[in-house]
């Protein structure tokens, strides 16, 4: 339905062409980027601190002088001019290029670690490791890893594309702070801490790698056998991470996305959020907007929640013992509780949200939970291997195929094909799971204006959800949709001052009537019966 | 099953479409010489800007119209014999409908101009118009200036339009001041001064005199009325207002006058031929409306009228209080209820301003001299609440409780600013010293 015509020419309307000082700015950033690249190519490098420092200082100055140049000096407003014609953004041949390279760097980070010079059984970094070692160690006071190196690149990306998300949209304080929130999270909570924490490990106390806003089921492997142990030796400031892991998902999650939608964590503070908000943003448009696209998601992405259910349940199952006397929570302790949570969810739902549920949404529902319960009686009864499949199988095969494949090659490295968000959209459990309680229990909408709306179509245009906006504005129907990250750009872009997101009573929240003013009333009465 | 015909693909004609779909089992073809599918003309500006391509401005799918069965037929209707009730294509095949509706929009105003069939000259209304300017004005190598005649809705779209591609642009606008013909004046000086300070070349009072060309029949220079200038250009745009789009109806039996003539039913002279949308004049207005209206919003409102007395349920068009809303440039506008420009103002009319230091924010609030009560609101840079005003206006409110209560009207994003009471300051300022 919207797909922009691949332009692969290098130039359309001279207007949207580089001016002198992006091609300056993109060149001094590109040189940075280069220096790595050589650093991986094994290109010996003397003064490492310098040369480092030289290369992330150039790869934030490109990006830095390059938005000054667009937006410094404009009027504030709405700055997508030429964001169809432009080769990177419209699919065109920058746009392939840069998707092949960030693909290729996530397949070597991913599982070829060693080719960027990760030194294996304690030898020594090579390479684009190496080159990261002394920073390293000033910050946790150990040498670099690839995902150290990989949380380097990925912090600066949020920090200098906020930059320019933060001058594109200067006259709208809702992106605003916004931004300086998921800036603010990635350098604070990604980044920095979880290093810091690495330095109070010494022989006798060690804490595992805890990002603490990366929640379960996004940080699926939180309640695995190594951390939770390392979390229950590290005594008492590890038993309260862990307990926090595990209030983070059942208490904090559902009060905040009860108050403010799922917003909160999606384009507020998670990472994935964080990237796809900055660095992704020239590419947003690009999303699938196609009812037929929606179709896929839902089944796609409800189907990694089962996916992750099932492989947490089996893991923790699988470290747990079977004796009461020793520990609380035996295995058989564990399974019921886990039955019985789901049990308790899928009632609910049925019971009073029955009526928000489509069709396939009601057979998808049960029938999952018709699958996992007949999982569980068959292990009960028959003592089959638990979900059929070995634990290490289903963790396994997570971590490659939801993990690594669909969040970072295909999620990421895909931005300037896909779209920004097609992990959050179709791959993320925790969206999910936040998006699940965001449809039926929340105080969040975006409300539409009366009668204002002209079908013009830029809010459909720029969600990054593929979320039919018009659809629900041109109607005057607010739009309650449990993808909605609520990054506000709908109505940031909305001509008419149409769209507003809120949060307000769950009362007349979902509107379906097609209450549109202008007419009289009479009239209106006849079109909502339908 | 009765076949119901309607010509034209717009908003008015496929929201008919829709709603008589919703409501009945007839045959329903849609005919349109403009495009296949609908598509939202006022996205036009968009896909020139690069903001959307053509694609984006589908509200519907394409599988849409077949799984509501809805027939699509493109082809262009050169005139209507409404005794044998058959359309006439200008491929010379025909078409037979048991109920016609004209809903053919508008085309752009051109008022004699020398000059103003020679190429380069074009207005802004239609998906051909759009291919035009791509052609004409792609970039300002091929486009060096652009002048733009008419200052009104469309004609600043244009200016926004060439001007993001760099185009250098000159806004030819009759009035003293921009759409002050609509606007009151410290609006419409505030709109002034913002599209100047987009680089605009902005000409108040000045009229286009003539045309010239090269002598490839291609525009050259435009000439103005008032000071004789020649100033040369490689594109014309003539935005000067839209009329109804009903030349194939002259030879017809079908009234009409600016427009289709039309009851409040929707009804023109012949029986079974009605006409909503831009192209329908109403021969008794309903308020302070004027009897034909050029707005998105009308058209919508004509079809889901239209679509009940088709189906059975018969029922006059009826809009209630008006509203509209554009944007100039970077500066959001919105209208609710009437707020009338010095000249068109009633004697009972009298107006409450307030802009804001950084010059792009501002509302006007019309109220009566003689009981205070609430007549309608401007607003510029500050969004508004539809049925909040909607809802003060059928209940009377007086000035006083509009501006005491302005913070509920309020829709603007989560986080900015408040300026209700900055306003509510200045309305206590203008009490002391009246």
């Amino acid at each position: 339905m919207n797909t922009p015509k691949p332009s692969m020419s290098l130039t359309k309307p001279e207007a949207f062409d580089l001016s002198i000082k992006q091609k300056i700015s993109t060149a001094i950033g590109l040189l940075g980027l280069i220096i790595l690249i050589l650093a991986a190519f094994n290109v010996h490098f003397p003064y490492k601190p310098v040369v480092l420092t030289l290369s992330l200082v150039m790869i934030s100055a490109g990006v830095i002088l390059f938005a000054n140049d667009l937006y410094l000096g404009k009027h504030a407003g709405i700055k997508n001019d030429g964001v169809m014609f432009k080769s990177v953004s419209s699919r065109g041949i920058w746009a392939w290029l840069t998707g092949i390279a960030l693909t290729a760097f996530y397949i070597i980070l991913y599982f070829k670690a060693t080719w960027l010079g990760l030194g294996q059984n304690g030898a020594e970094n090579t390479g684009l490791v190496a080159l990261f070692d002394p920073l390293s160690n000033i910050i946790s006071g150990s040498k670099a890893s690839q995902w150290f190196v990989y949380g380097v690149l990925y912090t600066i990306a949020i920090l200098a594309f906020g930059y320019k998300f933060l001058l594109k949209y200067r006259h709208n304080r809702y992106e605003r702070l916004r931004t300086y929130s998921v800036m603010f999270f990635q350098l604070a909570f990604a980044f920095l801490i979880p290093e810091f924490m690495a330095r109070l490990n010494s022989d006798s106390f060690s804490l595992p790698y805890y990002d603490l806003k990366n929640i379960w089921p996004l940080n699926y492997y939180n309640f695995e056998q190594y951390r939770v142990n390392s979390f229950i030796d590290a005594g008492d400031i590890g038993l309260a991470l862990l307990i926090f892991g595990i209030v983070s998902i059942f208490v904090i999650t559902p009060i905040l996305t009860y108050k403010y939608g799922k917003r909160w964590y999606c384009s507020w503070v998670c990472g994935c959020g964080g990237l796809a908000e900055t660095s992704g943003d020239p590419f947003r448009h690009l999303s699938d907007k196609r009812q037929f696209a929606w179709k896929i998601e839902r089944w796609v992405v409800h189907s990694v929640v089962v996916f992750v259910v099932l492989m947490t349940t089996a893991v923790v199952h699988s470290y747990l013992g079977d004796d009461q006397t020793k520990y609380w929570l035996t295995k058989q302790t564990f399974l019921i509780s886990v039955a019985a949570i789901l049990t308790l969810v899928f009632v609910l739902v049925m019971v009073f949200k029955r009526a928000q549920l489509a069709k396939d949404a009601k057979y998808g529902a049960i029938g999952y939970f018709v699958i996992i319960m007949v999982l569980f009686a068959m292990h009960y009864f028959n003592g089959t291997q638990l979900f059929l499949f070995k634990t290490e199988t289903l963790r396994q095969s997570y971590g490659f195929l939801i993990g690594s494949i669909f969040s970072g090659v295909i999620g990421t490295g895909f931005y300037p094909i896909f779209g920004n968000r097609v992990w959050c959209r179709f791959g993320c459990p925790m969206a999910a799971i936040l998006g699940f309680q965001q449809r039926l229990f929340s105080r969040f909408r975006i409300t539409t204006n009366g009668g204002q709306c002209i079908s013009c179509g830029n809010c459909s245009t720029y969600c990054e959800m593929g979320i039919d906006v018009r659809a629900y504005a041109q109607k005057g129907e607010n739009i309650v949709r449990s993808s909605c990250v609520g990054c506000g750009i709908c109505s940031a872009v909305c001509p008419r001052g149409v769209l507003k997101l809120e949060n307000d009573s769950l009362k007349g929240r979902i509107d379906s009537n097609e209450i549109l003013l202008g007419n009289d009333v009479d009239l209106m009465d006849l079109v909502n019966q339908k | 099953m009765e076949h119901v015909v309607i010509i034209g693909n717009g908003i008015s004609g496929v929201t008919l479409a829709r709603h008589i779909r919703k409501l009945s089992n007839k045959k329903i073809t849609i005919i349109s010489a403009e495009t296949e599918y609908f598509f939202s003309r006022t996205a036009l500006m968009y896909v020139y800007m690069g903001h959307m391509t053509f694609e984006h401005t589908k509200p519907y799918e394409d599988w849409f119209w077949k799984k509501n069965r809805i027939e699509l037929k493109q082809a262009y209707v050169t005139s209507v014999n409404t005794a044998s009730k058959t359309l006439h294509f200008s491929e010379g095949n025909t078409i037979t409908y048991d109920k016609l509706v004209i809903a053919t929009g508008s085309k752009p105003n051109k008022f004699g101009w020398p000059g103003q069939d020679l190429d380069g000259v074009q207005g802004l209304y239609s998906k051909q118009d759009l291919d035009r300017l791509e052609q004409n004005a792609p970039n300002n190598e091929v486009c060096k200036r652009a002048v733009v005649v008419g200052g009104g809705l469309i004609g600043i779209e244009l200016v926004e339009m060439l001007n993001s591609r760099n185009i250098p642009v000159t806004f030819l606008v009759r009035e003293s001041s921009f759409w002050n013909s609509v606007l009151p004046e410290g609006e419409s000086e505030m709109i002034n001064r913002h599209i100047k300070s987009h680089g605009i070349d902005l000409r108040l009072s000045s009229n286009l005199k003539e045309i010239k060309s090269d002598t490839n029949g291609h525009v050259s220079a435009v000439i103005i009325e008032e000071t004789g200038e020649e100033l040369a250009c490689d594109l014309v745009g003539l935005t000067a207002g839209v009329t109804p789009n009903i030349d194939f109806l002259k030879d017809s039996e079908i009234e009409t006058g600016k427009g289709v003539k039309v009851n409040r039913f929707l009804e023109t002279n012949i029986k079974d031929v009605y006409a909503i949308g831009d192209c329908a004049e109403q021969q008794e207005t309903v308020g302070n409306r004027r009897p034909i209206e050029a707005v998105w919003y009308t058209g919508r409102m004509m079809g889901e009228t239209l679509a009940q007395t088709l189906c059975g349920n018969k029922m006059p068009y009826n809009p209630g209080h008006w509203f509209n809303s554009a944007k100039f440039m970077d500066i959001e506008y919105q209208t609710y209820g009437w707020v009338f420009n010095e000249k068109g103002q009633p004697d009972y009319e009298q107006h409450f301003h307030w802009k804001h230091k950084d010059d792009d924010k501002c509302i006007t609030i019309a109220y009566r001299k003689d009981n205070n009560a609430f007549l309608g609101i401007n607003t510029f840079g500050i969004r508004m609440k539809h049925d909040v005003f909607d809802k003060w206006l059928t209940e009377h409110r007086t000035l006083d409780y509009v501006i005491s209560h302005l913070k509920n009207a309020n829709f603007d994003p989560e986080f900015y600013s408040q300026y209700d009471d900055q306003i509510k300051a200045a309305y206590s300022n203008t009490l002391q010293t009246a």
